[in-house]
């Protein structure tokens, strides 16, 4: 067989790897967008922490949680997470979105919608689930179930994702779990766990994915 | 000497057609659009070359309806999956016989 047809048996391999993975993983997630989000729960924390703080510092003994006071504090943080969750997903959003166009690829298409997909099902889950146990001012475990469905979704979502993700879902987990067991401190492990782990997944990913490409330019 | 020619399967020497078969490879079910936007061809082009591979027993077409606009997907069959394994056995046989 000449050089020629060599080489040209090579680059079909290499086009059938690349179409298989381009076709089942959606890879423009960029890491910026993890330090992104990792900063606005942050942000999002140390709001919740004032308004913990104010909250405690009228606190009836008498009337426990079940106060007028208690339901506003409770509409307070529903709005500040909803807040959080909006500016971190814009911000995510914006920044993959601006990779993807570097490399010429679709936002939104297969590999997209199957991620979406996977990663939704057990958030949406775990967003009722904690719904559901606010309704009974079931607060306690409010921190761990949000680290611990996030965990999943994200394990579940590797699948059409890069692979890396799979270990900032594990440690989401495990910091769920661990969580459980000291629940007067969830919203210090819910700052770690969205908000300093996010933080150093999107750095890694950045140096990893990313920066080769920057340089380049 | 072993013919290098061997065990490549003629139906996937062409670009479209071995994209395809990638794609299906590694997902279950692709409809056309996607397709269409994973290979970067056009209606026509893609059609004919979903067309023959269908016509190979290689692919199977299912063809269902989103609300009123018709939604056709492709999978990939037994005899497809195996008809492209073997055809990448010998692509790289092909690589290995040189060296």
């Amino acid at each position: 067989m000449s050089r020629q047809n060599q080489l040209e048996t090579m680059q079909e391999i290499s086009d059938i790897k690349r179409i298989m993975e381009r076709s089942s993983r959606f890879i423009s997630l960029s890491g910026l967008s993890g330090i992104a989000a990792g900063l606005c729960a942050l942000a999002g924390a140390y709001f919740a922490n004032n308004i913990l703080n104010d909250y405690f510092s009228e606190y009836n003994h008498g009337t426990g949680y079940t106060d007028r006071n208690f339901d506003s504090l409770k509409i307070k943080l529903l709005v500040l997470a909803g807040v959080v969750l909006a500016a971190a997903l814009v911000l995510s959003f914006i920044f993959t979105w601006r990779r993807a166009k570097q490399n010429h690829l679709p936002i939104w298409d297969l590999t997209a919608r199957k991620l979406m997909w996977n990663i939704l099902i057990p958030l949406l889950s775990g967003g009722l689930f904690i719904l559901a146990m606010l309704q009974y001012s079931e607060w306690r475990f409010v921190a761990p179930a949000c680290l611990i469905f996030y965990g999943l979704a994200l394990v579940n979502g590797s699948k059409y994702t890069l692979t890396d993700i799979r270990y900032l879902g594990y440690l989401e987990i495990v910091l769920g779990l661990v969580n459980t067991q000291f629940t007067g401190y969830g919203l210090y492990f819910w700052a770690v766990g969205f908000g300093v782990l996010h933080i150093i997944y999107g750095v890694l990913m950045w140096w990893k994915y990313e920066r080769a490409v920057v340089n380049v330019r | 000497m072993k013919n290098p020619i061997n065990g490549l399967n003629k139906v996937f020497d062409n670009r479209v057609r071995l994209g395809v078969m990638s794609v299906l490879m590694v997902n279950e079910e692709v409809n056309f659009n996607d397709l269409k936007q994973m290979l970067e061809v056009t209606d026509g082009n893609l059609a004919t070359h979903l067309v023959n591979l269908e016509d190979n027993g290689y692919i199977r077409v299912h063809k269902g309806f989103i609300g009123r606009k018709t939604n056709t997907t492709y999978a990939i069959t037994k005899s497809g999956e195996k008809a492209f394994s073997d055809h990448i056995a010998a692509l790289e046989n092909m690589i290995k016989g040189v060296k």
